[in-house]
């Protein structure tokens, strides 16, 4: 277990000494920043189309650097000293996912209120917003790796991972900006937070499966 | 009757006999494939006119059977690569990679006639409607599993990837049809179904029914063909590394 912790660990401080938090929350500021530009400053618009437009940003400075997270250690051989483990590629591929998870979506779900605050969210929707994030965001991590795992043998696989990802975004999409929309409306959306984390946690039994399977035919 | 199934399975695993077969039945599902599309089409352009939607009803006779080719086009890469990856008969990747193009060539052609058909009866192009959406990522998926198929250069390795996203995929697409028939809604409910009486008129079904074979028989005839060209190119680059 203690490799399992020192793999996670790793993730974290490679990804905080390279910059990559702020990199992600930055991207989503200025995704966020564009918004007004095209759809004109009027706060009442604004506030009704930010549940959509915040996931949106949200899984886009996501995606920009899922692509890397195997694909930097299929280069440098890491991947086959990996697979020696005593520790199952499976939980490896864990490890690395919930790294990047401290290091990059945490982050940016600190910044997710702030952004809503810029589209005329009001601080009484945030909770709501964020429980909605919390309870998806682990899917779209481990969901993004599997499209990350396959397109680890491409070199330029960036736009392949988000071609290969999106697919399996679609229903934490509706469900979470969905439950987003009704804190819009004062209410707390029960039902769309169950299925959210429902799909997280089957994403979190089936991915690293799926995950471990692409990386050891990528390798082999 | 498995038993017989296997052995039958593991003859053809042999390319060249495959080859044998796959000319023997190329020019009959060819001919079957036309001869009914022709006959379908002529009785889908003779039924009466639909007291509400006039002519344009009969953009369902090509609508229909390519949505029905669009789901069962993926099914069938699904099948293809378990038992490539799971029983390691090489022709299943073959047939998936064949398949991929031809099913999201009618994906492509139950939108277009879609689009075609509601700006008549819907007012607009494209409505976000639910059955509509999803048809839209299943197109996505497509194209991922083709893109896999052409990013990956060495080619077992690109086979065993796309047959993994093929099976990842299949997994998603009721995931994503029921999330989007939560999200919206406004699509008729399916009229051709084996449960219930049917609640299209004869003169409607049976025109419908033919086409629906006809496609099925084009699906496989383009499949077919698609796996001969497949199995020789893969003879030819080996003959080119040969060098003869």
């Amino acid at each position: 277990m203690s490799v399992f912790w020192a793999i996670c660990r790793q993730h974290v401080v490679l990804a905080w000494r390279g910059g990559h938090a702020t990199l992600a929350v930055a991207f989503l500021f200025i995704g966020v920043t564009l918004m007004p530009f095209g759809l004109g400053p009027e706060l009442a618009l604004l506030q009704a189309l930010a549940p959509g437009l915040l996931w949106v940003v949200l899984i886009m400075a996501l995606l920009t650097s899922l692509d890397r997270v195997f694909q930097a250690d299929y280069e440098d051989g890491s991947l086959d000293q990996m697979l020696l483990m005593p520790l199952p590629l499976e939980f490896v591929v864990l490890a690395k996912l919930l790294g990047h998870y401290i290091a990059l979506v945490l982050p940016l779900l600190l910044a997710v209120p702030l952004a809503g605050l810029l589209l005329n969210l009001a601080p009484a929707h945030l909770p709501m917003l964020l429980l909605a994030m919390l309870a998806g965001s682990p899917a779209l991590v481990l969901l993004g790796g599997i499209g990350a795992s396959l397109a680890v043998s491409v070199r330029r696989g960036g736009l392949l991972t988000v071609l290969l990802s999106l697919p399996f975004y679609v229903p934490v999409m509706i469900f979470g900006a969905g439950a987003t929309k009704q804190a819009l409306a004062g209410e707390i959306d029960e039902a769309r937070l169950a299925i959210l984390g429902l799909i997280s946690l089957a994403s979190l039994l089936a991915a690293p499966v799926a995950i471990a399977a692409a990386l050891r035919n990528a390798v082999r | 009757m498995l038993k017989a199934l296997e052995n039958i399975s593991a003859f053809y695993a042999n390319p060249t006999r495959f080859m044998k077969l796959a000319a023997r039945l190329h020019a009959p599902l060819w001919a079957v494939a036309l001869a009914l599309l022709a006959y379908g089409l002529f009785r889908a352009l003779h039924v009466p006119e639909d007291y509400q939607q006039g002519e344009t009803v009969k953009i369902m006779f090509v609508h229909v059977p390519a949505a029905w080719m669009a789901l069962f086009g993926y099914s069938f890469i699904f099948f293809a690569s378990v038992t490539a990856l799971i029983f390691r008969h090489p022709l299943g990747h073959v047939a998936a990679r064949a398949a991929a193009p031809v099913g999201a060539t009618f994906t492509l052609i139950a939108l277009v006639t879609g689009s075609l058909w509601g700006q008549p009866m819907w007012g607009t192009w494209w409505v976000w409607d639910a059955r509509l959406t999803s048809m839209l990522v299943l197109l996505f998926i497509y194209i991922g599993y083709i893109a896999i198929w052409q990013a990956i250069d060495e080619p077992t390795r690109a086979a065993r990837t796309a047959a993994l996203l093929a099976i990842v995929g299949f997994v998603n697409v009721p995931i994503v049809k029921f999330s989007v028939d939560w999200w919206n809604t406004l699509h008729q409910p399916a009229s051709v179904s084996r449960l219930a009486r049917p609640a299209l008129h004869a003169d409607f079904l049976y025109p419908l029914l033919i086409m629906g074979v006809a496609f099925f028989a084009l699906f496989f005839a383009l499949t077919l063909t698609r796996m001969q060209m497949e199995i020789l190119r893969q003879k030819l680059r080996v003959r080119r590394m040969r060098g003869n």
